[in-house]
């Protein structure tokens, strides 16, 4: 069988936080109640002019220079015309053969272009799923009509769902860092399709592909990605074809479904907007935008290589997702010069970062964390117990300190109680008690388990295994 | 009443309300019943009283007809289509406002072409508005109401928009003044869109001075309108110029063949004039020009398709629902709504944007459309203005082009290449051909209003031109 390799392209839109619309003086908020932000520019009434948002500009040109791209220095808006309820003016203007933006590279996999554009409305279907099929009608909020974007285009040079996820994550660190957007996904502040197809390794040619939209978290994107790329496999190896179509992935059931075909694709007659003019980029913009650019993810990566000693691979993974970084380096400075933080950063890069989704905000405060390794460094709690707290704390909030006080969660060692506990563990379990004793090191687990669970976690396991041999050796 | 005030030119009104012998409200009444006159159709709203605003402003309180097609907050602004049919939109149009303010209200909206594309008003779904000078002939178009309306009296001026021609041809075929500016210097803010690298608003007026009034009180950037630009000069109040010395290129290539003989002798009878008053007149070659209808008839349907792409019965205006989904209503609302040559060019227009046609029609009209503007560089460096006939013919029978869609196209044969410029351009009436009114257009480059109102101005002195039969009894 040929083995087959998967070839990843993302479009990302990105929802820039200015603080008014891309050719209109509306405000965006998000979570408005619908319509209530609009004016005939937005909703697209006749004889309505649109006039660009200097400051969308400013931050498309950030976002170039974040992204290492070519800025130029002439660019137009066109239309792309086509009919829909979302788009009140029957077109959308966007950028087309002369972008904001060309060329540029971030971490490994090239920028083909990013433009600026505005956003369509938002449709709400009555059906159950919130999805037009099925749907007895639709209504239009205008309110996010008009919202700036800039879409950003990769190259096709992502190789697999983990990765693709991986280099969203750093863009959005990247978009974060440079305060142009809230790049939330869950608000639909950062959206990103997949462009997906597969060929055999060692080809250089590309596969006919297809186009996963709307992927709302990291983990859609990852899973959605995943799913298509199996599905073409699965296709391509029983001996069918792909199809060049646009598909939706349903997050609940796994499955994909066809949006449209290329046959049904539009003719988007794309010509220059006649209602403004070229935007010139000027050297005082371009000085403005450079200016404004802050501490950009590799360089973090690398800050955190010299002034913490953390492995590379390490820093790269709290500098390329910003909120890791941030809660690491807001940690480490509550905790001090004098304290571990390649301890704090293996805690945030493992503990923390599998219990909190990206972006969300049910996550750990740096005081809590700094107080609960606080806890850690000073043996008052152990490794087990510190994960439990962890756990309750980023559910409830609330202090390290005082839920160990407040629950008895101190460590349990030397003492009278541990040699109680290990004493009735061996009292409970003479079989295994007799096999330590013979030498037997394996049958230890039993009985170190019974102890964790009489002291509900509050042991140190090797402190207990050697509670035992002694008192076993004795015997 | 000792004097009939109707009878007098907006700047003549002017002065005798600033020195107390009209008062507005003499002056309102007065006018609002001349519009309560209209017989031709030429109105499409009539105020039930003009409100005022900006009382002390340059413009005296002198009323004013505006095209159908200017927003106007709660009067229906329709752009003579069915599809807009008494839609009320919710602000006014930038130029309006300003006029406004100038001291020039609202006193009655003008029937016009569908979306100004027409050049008879015959293509207006309220039904075409009729020439004063025959009422068996068309007033031109699109601005035809408006000219209609400032010819026959009804008011006193009046706005219009020029895409192609549509102020200075139905100023031609009515025997009044039309003055299409240079573009960029109106905003284009709540103006109906029909071709947005072309459309221009401008006035309709008795009188060139009056035209100069208007006009001084319309220019200016609107922070609303990214092609809107300051006018380099303030628009000066009309003195006649002194002729002696001004260059006047005369184009073969607008002036030969298709123009009717009586427009023709109109022509030389007035190039004669400007002789007399010490002009030189030399032939200018324009040699793009006979190029110009085919690069409009593409650039103005492509824009027009997109434009007119709101009209989709979503949000307002007309819908047709057939209950067959998104698609089914568009298709329904449109054809219900848009009428036979709005039609023709948004499908005109949308097989020229398509792609794999996009270079050889879009793309090649707009580079004929940079030789035309070229041609008019360099011909006013020998020159200081270019004049033609405003239109070839003179106002035809209602119903006698309207099978043949290129003849009617020929209409507007002399007025599309300044379109295509951006440059300004004037059209006065220059005489009669059978007793109907033939116009001459001056065209100057860009913003250069004040030469080509000033020898407008010396011209219609020599002319001597009477509009009085097509004024309403």
């Amino acid at each position: 069988m040929i083995e087959l390799e998967p070839v990843i392209g993302l479009e990302i839109h990105v929802q820039l936080a200015t603080r008014t619309k891309m050719f209109c003086g509306c405000e965006p908020v998000f979570g408005e109640d619908p319509n209530t932000r609009t004016c005939p520019v937005c909703l697209g009434l006749p004889g309505a002019l649109p006039v660009i948002n200097e400051r969308a500009v400013d931050f498309g040109l950030r976002l170039g220079l974040a992204l290492g791209c070519e800025l130029a220095d002439r660019s137009i808006f066109h239309r792309k015309n086509y009919f829909y309820a979302d788009l009140p003016k029957g077109y959308q203007i966007s950028q087309f053969d002369e972008p904001l933006c060309s060329g540029g590279f971030l971490d490994g996999v090239r920028i083909h272009r990013v433009h600026l554009e505005e956003d369509a409305a938002k449709l709400v279907h009555s059906s159950a799923s919130g999805r037009i099929q099925g749907a007895d009608s639709s209504v239009v909020d205008f309110n996010r009509g008009g919202t700036p974007l800039a879409e950003i285009v990769t190259e096709p040079d992502i190789g697999s769902a983990a990765q693709a996820r991986e280099w969203l994550s750093l863009l959005r660190t990247t978009v974060k860092s440079l305060g142009i957007s809230d790049v939330s996904m869950e608000e639909g502040s950062l959206r990103c399709d997949a462009n997906i197809s597969l060929r055999p390794v060692g080809e250089t040619t590309l596969g006919t592909k297809t186009e996963l939209k709307n992927m709302n978290s990291f983990r859609f994107v990852e899973k959605g990605i995943e799913a298509e790329i199996e599905r073409q496999r699965e296709l391509i190896q029983s001996g069918g074809t792909v199809v060049q179509e646009t598909l939706h992935f349903d997050p609940r059931s796994g499955s994909l479904t066809a949006l449209r075909s290329k046959e049904e694709a539009h003719d988007y007659r794309y010509f220059p907007e006649p209602d403004l003019l070229p935007v010139a980029v000027g050297p005082e913009m371009i000085k403005a935008a450079q200016d404004s650019l802050p501490e950009l993810p590799a360089a973090r990566a690398s800050r955190y290589e010299d002034d913490f000693g953390l492995t590379a691979e390490l820093a790269q993974r709290l500098a390329f997702n910003g909120d890791l970084g941030d809660l690491f380096e807001a940690t480490a400075a509550i905790r001090g010069a004098g304290s571990d933080a390649k301890l704090v950063a293996t805690w945030v890069n493992g503990e923390v970062s599998s219990r909190v989704e990206e972006g969300s905000d049910q996550t750990v405060e740096p005081e809590a964390l700094a107080e609960l390794l606080g806890l850690l460094e000073d043996d008052k709690i152990t490794t087990a117990a510190a994960r439990g707290i962890l756990d309750t704390v980023i559910e409830q909030g609330g202090s390290p300190a005082a839920l160990v006080e407040s629950q008895g969660l101190e460590k349990v060692g030397g003492g009278d109680e541990l040699s109680a506990a290990v004493d009735a563990a061996i009292a409970s379990d003479p079989e295994a008690a007799a096999k330590v004793a013979a030498g037997e090191q394996k049958a230890l687990g039993p009985l170190v388990g019974l102890v964790m669970k009489a002291t509900q976690g509050r042991a140190d396991g090797g402190e207990v295994r050697a509670l035992i041999i002694s008192k076993l050796a004795g015997s | 009443m000792s004097t009939d005030i109707t009878k007098l030119s907006v700047t003549e009104t002017v002065a005798a309300v600033a020195a107390g012998d009209i008062s507005k409200a003499n002056l309102h009444a007065t006018w609002l019943d001349r519009a309560r006159l209209d017989d031709l159709n030429a109105l499409s709203w009539v105020a039930d009283r003009v409100k005022l605003g900006g009382e002390d402003g340059p413009l005296g309180g002198v009323p004013l007809g505006v095209k159908d097609l200017f927003c106007t907050e709660g009067v229906p602004s329709q752009s003579g289509s069915k599809i807009l049919e008494g839609y009320l939109p919710p602000y006014t149009a930038t130029v309006v406002e300003a006029l406004t303010e100038a001291g020039a209200p609202l006193i009655a909206k003008t029937h016009q072409d569908e979306f100004a594309m027409g050049s008879s008003n015959e293509n207006c779904a309220f039904g075409p508005v009729l020439n004063p000078w025959d009422r068996g002939r068309v007033p031109g178009g699109s601005s035809g109401g408006s000219a209609a309306a400032v010819a026959a009296g009804l008011v006193p001026w009046a706005l219009g928009t020029d895409t192609g021609g549509s102020i200075r041809q139905p100023a031609a075929l009515c025997g009044v003044v039309g003055l299409k500016p240079t573009y960029g210097s109106v905003s284009r803010y709540g103006m109906i869109a029909f071709a947005s690298s072309l459309d221009q608003a401008g006035p309709i007026t008795r009188t060139v001075a009056d035209a100069g009034l208007l006009y001084s009180q319309m220019t200016g950037k609107d922070p609303r309108d990214a092609t809107s630009v300051e006018h380099p000069d303030s628009v000066e109040p009309v003195v006649p110029m002194d002729l002696t010395g001004v260059r006047l290129g005369v184009p073969e290539e607008l002036t030969g063949e298709g123009v009717e003989p009586g427009v023709r002798e109109a022509f030389e009878a007035t190039l004669d004039l400007a002789r007399s008053l010490g002009a030189t007149v030399a032939p200018c070659p324009l040699p793009h020009a006979p190029h110009a209808l085919s690069a409009y008839y593409l650039i103005a349907p492509a824009e027009c398709s997109s434009n007119l792409a709101r009209l989709d019965g979503v949000r307002f205006g007309l819908r047709v629902d057939p209950d067959e989904g998104l698609d089914g209503m568009y298709g329904a609302t449109r054809a219900a709504g848009f009428g036979r040559e709005v039609r023709r060019r948004i499908m005109l227009g949308t097989y020229a944007l398509s792609s794999g046609y996009y270079d050889a029609y879009y793309g090649r009209a707009q580079r004929v459309r940079t030789l035309i503007s070229q041609d008019f560089d360099t011909a006013f460096e020998d020159f200081d203005a270019i004049v033609t006939p405003t239109s070839p013919s003179v106002a035809f029978e209602l119903g006698s082009k309207t099978a043949d869609p290129l003849s009617m196209y020929l209409s507007d044969f002399c007025t599309v290449p300044m379109s295509l410029a951006g440059i300004p351009a004037i059209s006065i009436p220059n005489g009669l051909s059978d007793g109907l009114p033939v116009g001459f257009q001056i065209a100057g480059p860009a913003f250069s209003e004040n030469r080509i109102l000033g020898i407008a101005a010396a011209l219609e002195d020599g002319l001597k031109f009477d509009g009085s039969p097509a004024w309403i009894a």
